[in-house]
């Protein structure tokens, strides 16, 4: 009868596609209806091949969208970092914004394109799937609902095709980290809903008495991402047959309020979500209990109440209030230990294990990883500091500071939970190579290392040539010789990208062949939850 | 070690997933105590600095601190510090102004300050100029390159329609209009181009050429080809081409008229007569000034 009603409705859904791409105003909305269109009928496509087999009895964990999942994060990480690369060398060599690929590709284009690839596709798949991993583990409980999680999952993907066409065909809205417009944010709407009804459906149907801690930050992550994506993207579009849309606010509190969003993404998707993965993998891979109970609860606390009130330190010095701006930064700064508190437990964690870092190149990964995260959480609250702010805005430091984030603790973590779980998944011994795994560690650190000192140079260097006046208060250097002194260190940045994205696909490689060719594993690994 | 870490303080009792647990140590101290001083911290600043929004207004903090009045103080200062030589230099008769060296110093740096900011996104940040940009470094002057005729040039712009002064005149669209024929304009490019000595120019038709510009270019760029700067007409005779001296450019020129705008800026209101004069005596010291 279900079955029957999912038809019925995804057919209804295709038809509605097609009528939408039928009235199409531009081609962003026209590619964006057919993406719709081609889903709903491949969705019904399977529900009908489905159709009156047996139901077999659902035991065990639900994987299988766990094991696409994964392999979809390592390729969205290779196509992001791809386009990372790419723009980081347009920038270095302006002639590399084709004459015939403008509207399309260039840098303009490709820049959002890169930053929610990143953020929203290698990072949100890799939430969503160690999501779907851990809350299982963790409360000994299936997924509450197969069709629920395979929609989410499959729902989610969709979000990243439709942004992505979206940027290159040049539907935007202007707002960075929520560029995309009306119709995939109602579209992801949807899907987070699904992932939240999904999320606390499985923990209450738990057979462990407790609640894990990683549990709790990605129900954070699922909760605040939802308030702040639906405020953030209040829009009215044009047309309900075209891709643009007006934004409800303007001025200034538009700006708030995209900030306050932008800097929640942070807070909640990069640090909360990624925590919830640092706190289960971790002591798995180290084999150790968790440092501290009351850290992590303190921390937690501490963390989700402070952080979504730090937003306004993106705005020192502009149109907003200085109240604000003040508040913004206070919240900032105390922000600083309850973020460190992760780290200390991520780090203290393997006390008692440290030796295998010398063994274990995927401890030592998650090991940088919470370091990256310490020093990008130490440098946050610096940056947030106002005097610090009028030099540090607007320049490179901010675009090394956000890497070392992304690259050193959500790049590092995720690398590290995917050679974590890819033997598991297929039930085999390990990784297909220890070796490669140590390159990747290296090829990646070093390309931090490369990127971010890059962007120190060149940022302090261009705060302190924007702000440099002669004796009569007359500025010294005009912007394009900032845009010029820093030539050498873009170079090195992009050198830094390609390290990076060269040890990416060595995992990549790596991954594949432990699915091919590593041994199975003697004892087969609990498929099964715990009774 | 581990054991006996494990041991000492124990765990809180409850495991999933086969070995998860956790510890029950404490809160770091160290950590403790600087969570409590960032706290203490914030409480200060908000206490001295705009921090709580009530309904009457934000509090305004012990330290009384508005960050847009340092910026209007901040300018404040250097206007003071700088207004008798603003006015100096706002009324200063520019044929004379080097003959000041404190006035022209000054005059210099405002200048090169206000290029920076205003001018280098066409004539780039070095005054090399760029194609359709006349490069200001050489001593090739469409409008006239003495001091005063800069000043002019800069106050009131280039073929703009902000300003009745402005600098203007227009070259027909001699191919778009009809005016000339293909042939026509095919011989005249060749014949400009032999008046610098360009290579690959065709004898016959330069010859041709000579005719043509004779009739219908000489009112302007001069029966010799030496230009008008009355009507900011280019010599031809010179290496210096402000758009390309290769045969297609020239032709398209010929063909449709180029019409280069410059901004009026005394019409800016960030510009005041003594910004004009500071500016003209830096593109002036560029090294072409006459």
């Amino acid at each position: 009868m279900w079955d029957y009603l999912k038809l019925v409705l995804l057919g209804l859904v295709a038809v509605l596609m097609m009528y939408l791409a039928s009235e199409a105003r531009d081609l962003a909305y026209l590619v964006a209806a057919l993406i719709g269109l081609l889903s709903a009928a491949i969705a019904f496509v399977v529900t009908l091949r489905g159709l009156g087999d047996e139901k077999a009895p659902k035991t065990g964990y639900l994987d299988d969208p766990i094991r696409i999942g994964v392999i979809l994060t390592a390729f969205w990480g290779v196509v992001g970092f791809l386009v990372g690369v790419t723009i980081a060398f347009q920038l270095a060599f302006p002639e590399l914004n084709f004459a015939w690929a403008h509207g399309y590709f260039n840098f303009g284009r490709l820049r959002p394109l890169h930053t929610s690839a990143v953020i929203f596709a290698f990072g949100g798949t890799g939430l969503l799937t160690t999501s779907f991993y851990i809350v299982q583990r963790t409360t000994g409980a299936r997924l509450w609902s197969d069709s629920l999680a395979w929609f989410v999952f499959w729902g989610y993907q969709v979000v990243i095709l439709l942004a992505a066409t979206g940027y290159i065909l040049g539907a935007t809205q202007g707002k960075e980290y929520a560029e995309f417009e009306w119709y995939t944010d109602w579209w992801l709407t949807i899907v987070w809903v699904g992932y939240l009804l999904l999320y606390m459906g499985t923990l209450m149907k738990r057979k462990e008495p407790h609640i894990y801690v990683a549990n709790w930050f990605f129900l954070s992550f699922i909760v605040t991402i939802a308030m702040l994506h639906v405020v953030n993207n209040l829009a009215i579009p044009v047309s309900l047959f075209g891709s643009k849309s007006v934004q409800l606010f303007a001025g200034v509190q538009d700006a708030m309020t995209q900030w306050w969003y932008g800097h929640n993404a942070v807070g909640f998707f990069l640090t909360a979500g990624f925590l919830g993965m640092m706190y289960y993998f971790v002591p798995k891979q180290a084999e150790r209990p968790v440092f501290s109970y009351k850290l992590s609860i303190i921390h937690f606390w501490a963390l989700i109440f402070l952080y979504i009130w730090a937003g306004p330190h993106h705005l020192h010095y502009t149109a907003l209030p200085d109240w604000a701006s003040t508040l913004g930064m206070v919240f900032s700064v105390m922000l600083w230990m309850p973020s460190w508190g992760g780290m200390i437990n991520g780090l203290m964690t393997l006390s008692g294990a440290w030796d295998k870092l010398r063994t274990d190149p995927i401890i030592r990964m998650m090991v940088i990883s919470v370091g990256f995260y310490g020093m990008s959480t130490f440098e946050g609250p610096m940056m947030s500091i106002k005097a610090v702010n009028s030099l540090s805005h607007y320049t490179d430091w901010t675009i090394g500071h956000v890497h070392s984030g992304a690259l050193g603790w959500n790049g590092m973590i995720t690398f590290g939970a995917l050679y974590y779980l890819f033997p598991r998944l297929w039930n085999k011994e390990g990784v297909y190579s220890l070796r490669l795994v140590s390159w990747h560690f290296w090829l990646a650190t070093i390309g931090i290392v490369l990127y971010a000192a890059s962007m120190w140079v060149t940022g302090i260097m261009e705060g302190l040539m924007w702000r440099e006046v002669d004796a009569h208060g007359f500025l010294v250097n005009s912007f394009a010789d900032t845009v010029a002194a820093k030539h050498p260190m873009y170079i090195v940045r992009g050198l830094g990208g390609v390290l990076y994205l060269t040890g990416a696909l060595i995992m990549s490689y790596n991954l594949w062949m432990t699915v091919k060719r590593a041994p199975l594993a003697q004892k087969t690994a609990a498929a099964a939850p715990a009774e | 070690m581990s054991k006996k870490a494990k041991n000492q303080v124990g765990t809180t009792g409850h495991v999933w997933d086969g070995d998860l647990e956790e510890l029950n140590n404490p809160l770091p101290r160290w950590w403790l105590w600087i969570f409590y001083a960032t706290i203490v911290f914030a409480i200060g600043y908000t206490i001295l600095y705009p921090a709580w929004p009530l309904p009457g207004g934000e509090t305004p903090g012990l330290l009384h601190k508005s960050t847009r009045a340092d910026v209007a103080a901040e300018i404040a200062r250097f206007k003071a510090m700088n207004a008798e030589i603003e006015a100096k230099l706002a009324s200063a008769d520019l044929t004379t102004i080097k003959d000041d060296p404190e006035l022209y110093s000054y005059a210099l740096q405002s200048g090169a300050a206000t290029f920076a900011t205003y001018c280098s996104q066409c004539h780039g940040s070095g005054a090399a100029g760029a194609k359709g940009y006349p490069n200001l470094l050489d001593n090739d002057w469409l409008w006239g390159g003495t001091i005063e005729d800069v000043a002019y040039t800069i106050r009131h712009g280039v073929r703009n329609n902000d300003d009745e002064d402005a600098r203007y005149s227009q070259m027909p669209a001699f191919g778009k209009d009809e005016i000339l024929s293909e042939e026509e304009i095919d011989q005249v490019v060749n014949y400009v181009r032999s008046l610098s000595g360009l290579p690959d120019v065709d004898p016959a038709l330069a010859e041709a050429g000579a005719t043509v510009f004779a009739d219908n270019c000489a009112a302007c760029h001069g029966e010799d080809g030496k230009g008008d700067r009355a009507q900011g007409a280019p010599n031809l005779t010179d290496a210096i081409w402000l758009y390309g001296s290769d045969f297609d450019t020239i032709k398209h020129n010929v063909e449709n008229g180029p019409f280069g705008v410059m901004p009026a800026w005394g019409m800016n209101p960030n510009f005041d007569d003594a910004r004009i004069n500071a500016v003209a005596a830096y593109v002036h010291s560029l090294g072409g000034g006459e």
